[in-house]
C-alpha cells in the first residue's frame, strides 16, 4: 500500500509529465491488466507461488491476492515513469 | 516439465509482448541503455522487497515447479526474470499505443 502511495505521488510530482494524466498510460495500463491477471492467476491456482495468510488481506482476485493488483499497478508506473524520464533527458528519445 | 511452470508463463509474456517490437516497430529491445537505465533501479528495489519476503516467509515457491536455480539471497531466478522480461513488455506495450495514438502522449485528450 505505501509502495503505491509513493509511487504515485513521485510520478506527479516528481516527474514534470505525469503519467497519470496521460492516455496513453491508462490505454496501456488496461491492455497490460488483463495479461497482469492472466499470469497472476497461472502463478496462484496452480501454487507455483504461495502466500503466507498472515501477510495478505485475504481478499483474492482470479486466485491471486488483491495486494497484487497494487504492485502490478506500481511496477508498470514507475518503470513507465523511468522510461518517460530517460527520453525527456534525451536518451535514446527515438 | 512441471519445474518449467513459471518459466512457462514468463516465455508467454515473451511471446505476446515481443511481436510488438518487429509488427509495430516499437524499438524498446534496439533501445537497450534506456531500457535497462529504466528498469534496473526499479527491479532492483522489488527484488530487494522480494529477498526480504522469502527470507520472512511472506511468500515461497513450490520447489516442484521452479528449476531450483536461485540467484543471490535466494531469489529463484525465474523471479529475476520477471522483473526483467515484465518492465520490457510493459515498455514495448506503451511504446505500441503511443505508435497508433501519438497524441494520447500528452496530457489531457486536446480536440
Amino acid at each position: 500500500m505505501i509502495i503505491l502511495f509513493i509511487s504515485v505521488v513521485v510520478d506527479l510530482f516528481g516527474f514534470k509529465n505525469s503519467l497519470l494524466t496521460r492516455p496513453a498510460f491508462w490505454a496501456s495500463y488496461s491492455i497490460i491488466l488483463p495479461f497482469q491477471l492472466i499470469t497472476n492467476w497461472w502463478l496462484t491456482s496452480r501454487n507455483i507461488v504461495m502466500y503466507s495468510p498472515d501477510t495478505i488481506v485475504g481478499y483474492r482476485l482470479a486466485s491471486a491476492p488483491i495486494e497484487d493488483l497494487l504492485f502490478g499497478f506500481a511496477l508498470i508506473l514507475n518503470v513507465m515513469g523511468m522510461w518517460e524520464y530517460w527520453g525527456s533527458k534525451g536518451i535514446q528519445k527515438d | 516439465m512441471l519445474k518449467y511452470s513459471y518459466l512457462a508463463v514468463l516465455f508467454f509474456v515473451v511471446v505476446a509482448s515481443f511481436w510488438l517490437e518487429i509488427a509495430f516497430k516499437v524499438r524498446v529491445i534496439v533501445r537497450m541503455k534506456r531500457v535497462l537505465l529504466s528498469l534496473l533501479p526499479i527491479s532492483t528495489g522489488f527484488l530487494i522487497w522480494d529477498a526480504y519476503a522469502i527470507s520472512q516467509g511472506h511468500w515461497f515457491f513450490d520447489p516442484k515447479q521452479v528449476t531450483g536455480i536461485n540467484g543471490p539471497f535466494n531469489i529463484p531466478i525465474e523471479e529475476i526474470l520477471f522483473f526483467l522480461i515484465i518492465p520490457m513488455a510493459v515498455l514495448m506495450t506503451l511504446e505500441g499505443v503511443t505508435r497508433l495514438k501519438p497524441e494520447w502522449k500528452n496530457p489531457g485528450l486536446k480536440k
